[in-house]
């Protein structure tokens, strides 16, 4: 079984999580031997030119120590074999399509959607 | 091995804040309505659905105590559907993402909503007919 994991929405709970909950649950699954692809759309296509880690957060005397690392987890996600998309058009949107994508993400256009949607068995909306 | 009278559920959504925690179960509701075995796994704010110590309150604007405002509390729908699929001689498995009750403190749930992880949410997966993602906003 083959499931694509749409994930739309971007920045949510990165901060008290230290991660994107939903790349974590990829790469967790993805550790327990499931074969799943990403698409990352809508403001979620940051995640494909993103560079530097999130800042510490701070609040009083607390700082943060393990603030989310968005780069890394894309990076370690495509390493472990799970192909990554961004959708071209989304980026363009938001004035990222210039920008280089991180290794090993693929941009893909609107148009080509259905087609990956096709390859898999299951598709999972974020 | 996938089965056809199986359906998988992921949900994010806590108690008493979004809309689509009540669709949810709704869904659940419908899917035993026909007979169909119910897998859930409940990720994020939604492992607090089966917290067991929620408990109900009076409401001085209804003018009515605890017992006779009866406020819905999760863990009783929750209790209600595993009855309801007991009743019916199908299956109803809930599974709780562990890392996600350590950091609510919703460690103690009701009877028959257990302790995994996204391992158990890909097994869920495997087995049924098809998945039902309800995440957040």
């Amino acid at each position: 079984m083959n499931v694509l994991q749409v994930i739309d929405q971007a920045y949510r709970t990165t901060t008290e999580e230290q991660d994107d909950t939903i790349l974590w649950l990829t790469r967790s699954m993805r550790g327990a031997g499931g074969d799943l692809t990403v698409l990352l759309s809508g403001h979620a296509v940051h995640y494909a030119v993103l560079r530097r880690r999130q800042p510490a957060l701070t609040l009083g005397q607390w700082r943060q120590t393990q603030p989310a690392e968005l780069p890394r987890d894309i990076a370690e996600l495509v390493a472990s074999g799970v192909p990554v998309y961004a959708v071209q058009e989304d980026l363009e949107e938001r004035g990222l399509g210039q920008l280089p994508l991180q290794g090993g993400v693929r941009p893909i256009a609107r148009h080509a959607l259905p087609g990956l949607y096709e390859q898999v068995d299951q598709v999972w909306q974020w | 091995m996938s089965h056809d009278r199986i359906l998988t559920f992921a949900f994010m959504e806590p108690p008493f804040e979004s809309e689509r925690t009540i669709t949810f179960f709704r869904l659940l509701d419908a899917a035993l309505d026909r007979d169909v075995d119910v897998r859930v796994f409940a990720y994020e704010g939604a492992v607090a659905l089966a917290f067991a110590h929620q408990q109900p309150h009076g409401n001085a604007m209804h003018g009515r105590d605890s017992g006779e405002e009866a406020h819905p509390l999760t863990k009783d729908w929750i209790r209600a559907l595993q009855e309801k699929a007991k009743a019916k001689r199908i299956g109803f498995e809930w599974i709780n993402c562990g890392l996600c009750v350590d950091e609510r403190g919703v460690n103690d749930v009701i009877d028959g909503c257990g302790r995994g992880g996204p391992p158990d949410l890909w097994r869920y997966a495997s087995e049924a007919r098809n998945t039902l993602t309800i995440g957040t906003r």
